[in-house]
C-alpha cells in the first residue's frame, strides 16, 4: 500500500506564532484545475491582532542595533538559502516554471543581502549635521516610523514580499503584510523562515486572505503608521490613499514591475518609512552674543 | 496658587514708550493680485479688508481670488515653467533668488513693520526672527539651485512642475519664505496663497519678486480665504500642494489629492510636551517654558503648549515662572519692549476664550499675569493651567494661544508615556544638565524637532516636520528640498 502523504496546513502568522484565522474560514487557491492548499480567511480580528503584536514588539526592534538588524536581516537570508528547494516546489506548484522559480529564489536570497547590509549604514547617507547659524549643534537623523501594513504584490509569491518587506524592517519598522491571494504559499512557508531567524516574534506578521476583505481594515487601523500598497490596481489604491487620511498613515505606492531587476535595489526604499528628527542643543561658547536657550 | 511672594511688579518696572516708527512703509489702499508678474484685479470684484489686531483699524483692502482666478495664476505658472524656468541653467536660477534674498535683507525694516501691522506679532519678533530668518530661507535655498544632485546620491532629481502653496497667518513672511525658496531652488513655479488676515507682507514680497526680475509667472502670489485655497487644491494642472496649517484642514486636503498625482507636505498641528527634570538649570528652562509657549503670543504650530514638571522641583518652577510671567509686557506690538502682542484676529481670540473656559470648567486651576490691557485690539493674558489631566481637552487640542497646561511626573517612563500620549508629533523639548538623559529622552519623543536645552529654535538649515498627524515631510535643510522633486 502507498504511504498516506502528509498534507500541510497553512496557518497564518502573527506575534511568532502560527494560529488559524480567527474567522474559522478558509479558501482553495487553485492552479488549473489543482487546488495549492486550503488557506486562511484573515479577519479584522486577526489584522487587529497583527497590529497589537506588531506595535507591542516595535520598541524591542527599533531599539535593537543597527547591527543586529543586519544580522538578523542576513539570518532570514541564510535560512532562506537552506530552504531553497521548498521554495521552488511551491513557487512551480503557483505556475512558476522551473528556471522561474530558481531564479526567483535566488534573487529573493540575494535582495535580503543587500538590504542586510543597509540596515547600519542608511542612516549615514540620509543624516546631516545642520550648520545652524546661532550658537546650537543640530542633527538630522531617521527613526523608524513605527508599524507598516504591507499589501503584497498578487503576481508575485516569494520575492514581491521580500522585496517589500526587506526595505521596511532595515529601516526599523515592523509589519503586518498581506499575501497574494492567489499565490499564498511561499508567504506561509517564508514566516516559517523568519521564525527561525531570530527575528522577534511580531515584528513581521503574515495575514492570508482576501484583499477586497482585509485592505480597508489594514488602511484605516489608527495605530498603524504607514502603508506600503504594491500593486497598481486604482481601485485598491484609492480605498487605502482614502482611508490612510484619518491618521495621517505615510503612503507609498510601488508597482514593482520588474521585481529581479536590480532597480528594487535601493536606500530610497527604505527612506519611505523612516521619519526624520532634528535634535538640537546649545552650545557654550564664552564671548558669544545672544542667548542659546 | 497665589500671587508671588517673593517680588514685587509695581509701577517701578514700567518702560517709557518705545514705539518703532511706521512712517517709513509704503502701503496701498488696495492690493491685486499677482499673477504672470502683473497686478490684477480679481474677477471675483471682490475685495476684503486686512485689519490691525491691536487696533481693529482696517490697513488696506485686499483682492479675493476666486477659481478663475487661480486658474489664471496656474496658468501663468505652468507657462513661466515650460518656457522659462525649467529652460533656465540651474546657476541663474539660483542667482534670482540670491537677489530676492537680497532685497529683502534691504528692505527688511519695512516687512517688520508691516508684519507687525498686519498680524499682531512684536516687532521685536518680527524684527529679530520673521524677517532675518525670511531672508536667510532664500540665501540658503539659492545655493542649492545648482548643487541638487549631491543631496541624492545616485539620483538624477527633477523638478514635480507647478507648486501649490497654501501658509497660515502666523508667520507670514517666513512660512512663505519656508514654501517659496525651496520650490524655486529645485527648479518648480509657484502659485501660494496667503492667509485670510495676513495676506500684506505677501504682496510686499511680490514687489520684491517684481524687483528681482524673476521671469513674470514663476511666483504667482493670491489672496482669499478656504475657497480660494480649495480652488489650488483642486486645480488639475497643480503637481504639488505645500500646506501648513491646522491639521484638520490638512486631512481635507489630503482627501482632496487621492487619486490625483498630486504630491503633497502637510505641516500641521502640534501639542509639544516641554519637559523639565530636577537636574535642569531652572532658570534657563523658565525662560524656555516661557518662549516655548508666550513666543508670538502661542501661534505657534510647535508651541511648547504641555509642560512636564518633575514633581521635586514643581513648586519652585512654578513659583519663577509665575513671576517671569508677570514681568512679561502684554500690549502694542509696535513697542520695542512688548513681549506679547495682539491676537492675531477676534476669531482666533473667541477659540482661545473657549478653551479657557472649557479649562476652568474642567476643574483645573488658572493662573494669569495682571498687566493692563490695551482698550482696543484683541488680548489675551499669558495664561497657564495646572491640576489637568492627560484627558483635559486642553492638554489634548491645539489651542494656537499663549496658554500652557502643567502636568508633574515622577519617573523617565512616567514621563515619555505621558509626553507621547497625544495624535500629533511636531516638537518636544527637554530640560536637564544630564548629557546621557537627554539623548534617552531626544530619541524616545515622537517628534520631528526636539530641542534639548532650548526651545523654538529656527534655522534654515535646520529641517522641520511632523510625526503622526503633525504632517509630513520636511521644511528646511537638505531634506526640505525633497517634497519638490523627482528623484
Amino acid at each position: 500500500m502507498d504511504r498516506v502523504e502528509i498534507t500541510k496546513t497553512y496557518k497564518i502568522y502573527i506575534g511568532g506564532a502560527f494560529p488559524r484565522t480567527e474567522s474559522g474560514r478558509y479558501y482553495t487557491p487553485k492552479r488549473g484545475e489543482k487546488a495549492l492548499g486550503n488557506i486562511c480567511l484573515s479577519s479584522r480580528k486577526d489584522v487587529r491582532n497583527a497590529v497589537v503584536a506588531a506595535r507591542g514588539v516595535h520598541n524591542k526592534w527599533a531599539g535593537k542595533s543597527a547591527a543586529n538588524r543586519s544580522q538578523i536581516l542576513y539570518r532570514i537570508a541564510e535560512m532562506l538559502e537552506g530552504r531553497k528547494q521548498q521554495f521552488i516546489e511551491e513557487l512551480i506548484l503557483q505556475g512558476s516554471t522551473k528556471s522561474q522559480a530558481v531564479k526567483e529564489v535566488i534573487a529573493s536570497v540575494d535582495r535580503l543581502i543587500y538590504y542586510a547590509g543597509w540596515c547600519d549604514k542608511f542612516a549615514q547617507v540620509f543624516s546631516s549635521v545642520n550648520p545652524v547659524a546661532s550658537a546650537h549643534f543640530n542633527f538630522t537623523a531617521p527613526e523608524p516610523m513605527g508599524v507598516v501594513s504591507i499589501v503584497c504584490k498578487e503576481e508575485s509569491g516569494l520575492l514581491g514580499i521580500v522585496s517589500a518587506i526587506a526595505p521596511v524592517l532595515a529601516g526599523g519598522n515592523t509589519c503586518v503584510l498581506l499575501a497574494s491571494e492567489q499565490r499564498p504559499l511561499c508567504a506561509i512557508t517564508f514566516a516559517e523562515v523568519l521564525n527561525s531567524s531570530d527575528v522577534p516574534g511580531g515584528v513581521v506578521n503574515i495575514l492570508t486572505g482576501k484583499r477586497t476583505e482585509l485592505i480597508e481594515h489594514m488602511a484605516s487601523h489608527m495605530d498603524v503608521n504607514g502603508f506600503l500598497y504594491c500593486g497598481t490596481d486604482k481601485k485598491d489604491i484609492n480605498t487605502v490613499q482614502q482611508l490612510a487620511v484619518e491618521n495621517l498613515k505615510r503612503v507609498t505606492i510601488r508597482a514593482f514591475e520588474g521585481l529581479m531587476n536590480d532597480d528594487h535595489n535601493t536606500p530610497y526604499y527604505i527612506d519611505d518609512f523612516i521619519e526624520m528628527k532634528t535634535t538640537w542643543h546649545p552650545i557654550e561658547k564664552i564671548g558669544a552674543t545672544g542667548s542659546a536657550y | 496658587m497665589g500671587k508671588s511672594p517673593t517680588l514685587e511688579f509695581d509701577s517701578k518696572w514700567d518702560l517709557s514708550p518705545a514705539p518703532e516708527s511706521t512712517g517709513h512703509i509704503n502701503l496701498k489702499d488696495q492690493y491685486d493680485l499677482f499673477i504672470g508678474g502683473k497686478w490684477v484685479k480679481p474677477s471675483s470684484k471682490k475685495y476684503f479688508d486686512t485689519i490691525n489686531p491691536a487696533t481693529e483699524k482696517v490697513i488696506a483692502k485686499v483682492a479675493e481670488a476666486n477659481e478663475k482666478d487661480v486658474n489664471r495664476a496656474v496658468q501663468s505658472a505652468r507657462k513661466a515653467y515650460n518656457e522659462v524656468w525649467s529652460k533656465l541653467s540651474a546657476g541663474e536660477r539660483g542667482k534670482y533668488i540670491y537677489r530676492i534674498a537680497r532685497l529683502i535683507q534691504e528692505r527688511a525694516r519695512e516687512f517688520s513693520v508691516i508684519e507687525t501691522m498686519d498680524g499682531g506679532k512684536v516687532i521685536r519678533e518680527s524684527r529679530d526672527v520673521d524677517v532675518p530668518l525670511a531672508a536667510a530661507h532664500f540665501f540658503y535655498y539659492a545655493g542649492w539651485a545648482d548643487k541638487l544632485k549631491y543631496a541624492f546620491p545616485n539620483r538624477n532629481p527633477q523638478p514635480l512642475g507647478v507648486a501649490g502653496q497654501i501658509i497660515p497667518w502666523n508667520f507670514p513672511l517666513l512660512m512663505a519664505a519656508w514654501k517659496i525658496a525651496p520650490a524655486l531652488a529645485t527648479g518648480n513655479t509657484v502659485v501660494i496663497k496667503s492667509a485670510e488676515t495676513t495676506p500684506l507682507t505677501l504682496y510686499k514680497l511680490a514687489e520684491v519678486i517684481e524687483s528681482a526680475g524673476l521671469p513674470p509667472g514663476v511666483v504667482n502670489i493670491v489672496s482669499g480665504a478656504g475657497e480660494t485655497g480649495a480652488a489650488i487644491v483642486n486645480h488639475r494642472d497643480v503637481n504639488k500642494i505645500a500646506f501648513t496649517g491646522s491639521t484638520g484642514v490638512g486631512k481635507i486636503i489630503q482627501r482632496a489629492v487621492v487619486g490625483t498625482n498630486k504630491k503633497t507636505t502637510l505641516e500641521l498641528g502640534g501639542k509639544a510636551a516641554n519637559i523639565v527634570f530636577e537636574d535642569a538649570p531652572l532658570d534657563q528652562a523658565v525662560e524656555g517654558i516661557i518662549n516655548g509657549i508666550y513666543f508670538n503670543q502661542g501661534h505657534v504650530c510647535c508651541a511648547g503648549s504641555r509642560l512636564f514638571i518633575q514633581e521635586s522641583v514643581k513648586d519652585i518652577v512654578l513659583r519663577k515662572l509665575q513671576d517671569r510671567m508677570e514681568s512679561l509686557i502684554v500690549g502694542d506690538p509696535m513697542d520695542k519692549n512688548t513681549d506679547i502682542g495682539a491676537i492675531n484676529s477676534k476669531e482666533q481670540l473667541g477659540i482661545i476664550k473657549k478653551y479657557i473656559e472649557v479649562g476652568k470648567k474642567e476643574g483645573a486651576t488658572m493662573y494669569q499675569n495682571t498687566c493692563d490691557l490695551p482698550k482696543k485690539g484683541y488680548w489675551c493674558r499669558p495664561t497657564l493651567f495646572t491640576n489637568v489631566s492627560q484627558s483635559s481637552r486642553i492638554v489634548q487640542e491645539e489651542i494656537f494661544g499663549p496658554v500652557l497646561a502643567v502636568q508633574t511626573f515622577r519617573t523617565i517612563d512616567e514621563v515619555i508615556s505621558k509626553a507621547n500620549n497625544s495624535p500629533y508629533g511636531l516638537s518636544a523639548g527637554v530640560w536637564t544638565d544630564k548629557g546621557s538623559k537627554i539623548f534617552n529622552l531626544t530619541s524616545q519623543m515622537k517628534a520631528g524637532i526636539v530641542w534639548a536645552n532650548s526651545y523654538n529654535k529656527f534655522d534654515p538649515t535646520s529641517p522641520f516636520g511632523g510625526y503622526k498627524e503633525s504632517g509630513f515631510g520636511r521644511e528646511g535643510g537638505l531634506h526640505g528640498l525633497k517634497p519638490y522633486l523627482n528623484l
